[in-house]
């Protein structure tokens, strides 16, 4: 029972930065039906900037976690802005293959200003670790939970109480009709790569603290199991994000501990298909039919 | 029970909705039947129980070929096509990027064997069967004056020339029942007039079984050799045309909304 | 069917051409080892972007997994020609990597695409490919994650061209068909295509199948050319890569995917001069081509020789 305890809290703590990850995957494939294949490497460019800002400036872990999620945001606009703004109106995997085009460019660019060697995360805090039963949780997982959650809550009031967030959905219904009722597609779409890249900055120092190591390439794996979270939810649901997140985290924690870590992957895919043959539009996705 | 097509209380619902309620009708060999009834009267979606492109809530429908009954119900759209039930759509889903050629040798598929080697290294039976297969396409493309536009995009294809094209694509499935929804919706009335000549030459030439919705009564009533009308989801009547035009339930529930 | 001869015939002496061409090429030592090895590199990608544009170009079904097809042919003849280190053997492999590739292919197909469109389509191919690389990963008898080494090089750039044209001509061929028709009324209108009894998820099916059979072609290329293979060669990193060729040249064009392989070759090999800002120049440019051509290089344009005959002909008369 204690093990089963231990395990639910490690899944917890990797499977809410997965959802972190996985919900601007899934805000922005709901706005511009884009897999935005740069999106894990925001993530990393959320955690090297905590990074600096920690080494250089000694900022507390609330400041950094502010200052990675402004500039992952202002990057993701700024991309959004000149890499698929142009191509609004083109093939669907037109703008699919410019959006890799910038993650190979974000990750290999960074290589190349940084060093593609990885370097060990600054500590924020002091790691205690507290036994609570026999379950050890450390104040850090405490922090990474808590941080997440936050981040969701603040995400769903966002969406569903706010005027921007009434646009963003307006906008995923129906870009043209919500131009009609006078929404701005082109802020609101701004504002979804806004607010999805400051999620994603946010998973990446919370990353850093979790594994104290980051790379130029720490996107590339966590953003395909991100993604995969999104799809599994529903792509374009917001509590689908966050369950697919959390369900990737705990079916890998899940695997590794029954000692059948080598095949992690390849279970996770497994269970993944055999979900989507029962469910074709994942877990919260609606399934639309063509009409006749 | 000696009927082509026979429908038994056919119902099909939608959640709450009921589109389809308890609709029985029949179709005879070398028939020539017209579908008609106000906007929402489930025309269409009886259309799609019939080829099997949405399953009936209940009912029943057989065909009869060869003297053999089939279960239509309980067979897909694609095995109901090969049974020889064909048809054109409201919203013309032309192969939009495929010449108006492509399109016709598109629907003969099924009716010609290429096989995988004979195709890949060109062996002389590919060309002979190509070669059927294309006069046999050019065949009906000049029947409906479409000969010239073969080498055309489909999507680049006047409005009424597509749905033109769709009837020329349905019938090189060589059905035995041909469905037309709306065949000639958009057109102007000398094209109207044309279709309706073409449709009863096909109907004679081919010795098919057409059943037609249409709202353009004077097609209809040129056409039809018997009328089914259909007022929300409900079998309102049937008869000849000259039935049909007096029928007073029809005259209220449908004439009566204002075009005639 | 004179006029068919004479294509047949036209193309048979380009692709005898092309091979004496190249082999000229050498001989006076314009094409060193370093060209050699680049252009086999761009005929292994014209195997695989070809087989992966008929997936998503013909039938218009989203596919993430061609590495893992490849993965296998790969491990195929890696495998049965370190036993077998003959030209037969390398055959053999060949055509057990084509038979393994199509089975699986078989059966992940048919089980995802009657259900699965569009992106769901995508990672679940892309879920299937991981799966078979995992697998790899983990066996005794592939290497495992070291994966394999001195695997006998039993093809050379001749084996290379052979297999390039081959797989193109039976992809042309089979396109322009009746089987190729049938893909396309699938990509055009699925209910349509039912409509007329053409059996959707058979033809998607079909299409995945060839495709992933030539995945397997390359994979053995790739190995017994490179005589090294490792799991991390066929990531969905190198899926995406594909991808990339098939895009750029134009989704639908197998002339295109041709072009683009060939572009991308030489790109590649012009770009080792920059040491690590290969890939960002890479990136930059691959941005800016979809950027200012974002329908691909030729679109869905196909070279033909009856088309140019017509053109030049044309031009006689005018």
């Amino acid at each position: 029972m204690q093990i089963v305890l231990q395990q639910i809290i490690n899944a917890l703590s990797l499977g809410s930065i997965y959802a972190l990850l996985a919900l601007g995957y899934s805000m922005v494939y709901g706005i511009i039906k884009l897999i935005n294949f740069a999106h894990g490497d925001i993530y990393m460019l959320g955690a090297f900037c905590a990074y600096y800002v920690i080494s250089l400036w000694h900022f507390n872990f609330i400041i950094a976690l502010l200052t990675a999620m402004i500039v992952s945001a202002l990057a993701g606009v700024v991309i959004e802005y000149f890499a698929y703004r142009p191509l609004r109106k083109s093939p669907r995997i037109a703008v699919l293959i410019t959006a890799i085009g910038v993650s190979f460019l974000l990750e290999n660019g960074m290589s190349y200003l940084v060093g593609s060697n990885a370097r060990s995360f600054p500590q924020v805090m002091e790691q205690v670790n507290y036994n609570i039963g026999g379950i050890v949780i450390s104040n850090i997982q405490i922090l990474i939970l808590a941080t997440a959650l936050i981040l969701m809550v603040l995400l769903q009031v966002t969406i569903k109480k706010t005027k921007m967030g009434r646009a963003m959905r307006a906008v995923s219904v129906d870009p043209d009709a919500a131009e009609l009722v006078g929404v701005n597609v082109n802020h609101t779409i701004s504002f979804t790569f806004a607010l999805g890249s400051a999620l994603a900055g946010a998973g990446g120092i919370l990353i850093g603290m979790y594994y104290n190591q980051i790379d130029p390439l720490m996107g590339m794996t966590p953003g395909i199991k991100a993604f995969v979270a999104a799809v599994l939810g529903g792509i374009g649901s917001v509590p689908g994000a966050s369950l697919g997140g959390f369900l990737i985290g705990i079916l890998e924690t899940f695997f590794q501990s029954i000692g059948l870590s080598a095949y992690k992957d390849a279970v996770v895919y497994f269970v993944l298909i055999v979900i989507l043959l029962f469910l074709p539009a994942g877990i919260f996705g609606k399934n639309t039919k063509e009409k006749v | 029970m000696e009927h082509l097509l026979q429908v038994e209380h056919a119902v099909r619902k939608f959640g709450g909705v009921t589109a389809v309620n308890d609709v029985s009708l029949h179709l005879d060999e070398h028939e020539l039947v017209a579908l008609i009834g106000p906007n929402g009267a489930g025309k269409t979606t009886l259309f799609n129980l019939l080829t099997g492109m949405v399953p009936v809530t209940s009912g029943k429908i057989d065909l009869r070929v060869d003297k053999q009954t089939y279960d239509l119900t309980s067979k897909n759209a694609v095995q109901i096509a090969d049974l020889g039930l064909s048809r054109t759509f409201q919203n013309i889903r032309l192969f939009k990027n495929l010449t108006v050629m492509d399109n016709v040798l598109t629907a003969m598929t099924n009716k010609y064997k290429e096989g995988f080697l004979t195709t890949v290294f060109r062996l002389p039976s590919y060309y002979r069967t190509e070669k059927e297969m294309r006069a046999a396409a050019e065949k009906l493309l000049d029947i409906f004056d479409l000969t010239d536009s073969q080498a055309l995009l489909a999507e680049n294809l006047p409005y009424g020339t597509q749905r033109r094209l769709e009837i020329v694509r349905a019938l090189a499935t060589q059905p035995k029942i041909l469905f037309l929804d709306e065949p000639a919706a958009g057109m102007n009335p000398e094209e109207t007039a044309d279709l309706t000549n073409l449709i009863k030459r096909v109907q004679k030439e081919f010795g098919i079984t057409v059943l037609l919705i249409e709202h353009d009564m004077s097609l209809v009533m040129n056409l039809a050799e018997r009328i089914y009308v259909l007022d929300q989801g409900e079998l309102l009547a049937t008869g000849t045309p000259e039935e049909i035009r007096t029928n007073n339930k029809v005259v209220e529930a449908y004439l009566g909304e204002g075009e005639v | 069917m004179k006029a068919n001869l004479k294509y047949i015939l036209s193309w048979l002496v380009i692709m005898i051409a092309g091979f004496y061409l190249i082999n000229a090429l050498i001989m006076v030592g314009v094409i060193d080892d370093f060209i050699e090895n680049m252009l086999v590199t761009i005929g292994i990608n014209i195997i695989l972007a070809t087989g992966l544009n008929l997936i998503i170009g013909f039938s218009g079904q989203f596919s993430l997994g061609h590495a893992g097809f490849m993965a296998i042919g790969a491990y195929a003849t890696a495998i049965i020609t370190q036993h077998v280190s003959t030209e037969l053997g390398f055959i053999v492999s060949l055509l057990v990597g084509m038979a393994l590739a199509a089975l699986i292919a078989l059966v992940v197909g048919t089980a995802t695409f009657t259900r699965l469109k569009g992106d769901y389509l995508a990672i679940a191919t892309l879920g299937a490919a991981e799966i078979i690389r995992n697998i790899i990963n983990n066996l005794k008898i592939t290497g495992g994650s070291a994966g394999m080494f001195n695997i006998p090089q039993l093809c050379s750039w001749p084996t290379v061209y052979i297999l390039v044209c081959l797989t193109t001509l039976v992809l042309m061929n089979f396109i322009r068909s009746k089987n190729g028709r049938a893909i396309k009324a699938v990509r055009e209108d699925e209910i349509a295509a039912e409509a007329m009894g053409i059996n959707t998820t058979k033809w998607k099916v079909a299409a995945f199948v060839i495709g992933a059979t030539t995945a397997a072609i390359a994979g053995s290329l790739h190995a017994s050319y490179i005589q090294t293979i490792s799991p991390s060669n066929f990531g969905i990193m190198e899926s995406i890569s594909i991808l990339v060729i098939v895009v750029l040249g134009g989704v639908g064009s197998m002339t295109g995917t041709f072009l683009a392989a060939v572009v991308l070759g030489v790109l590649d090999t012009v770009l080792q001069n920059f040491g690590a800002l290969r890939m960002v120049i890479y990136a930059i440019a691959l941005i800016l081509i979809m950027i200012f051509k974002p329908s691909g290089l030729l679109g869905n344009w196909e070279f033909s020789l009856k088309n140019l005959g017509k053109h030049f002909g044309k031009k006689e008369r005018g």
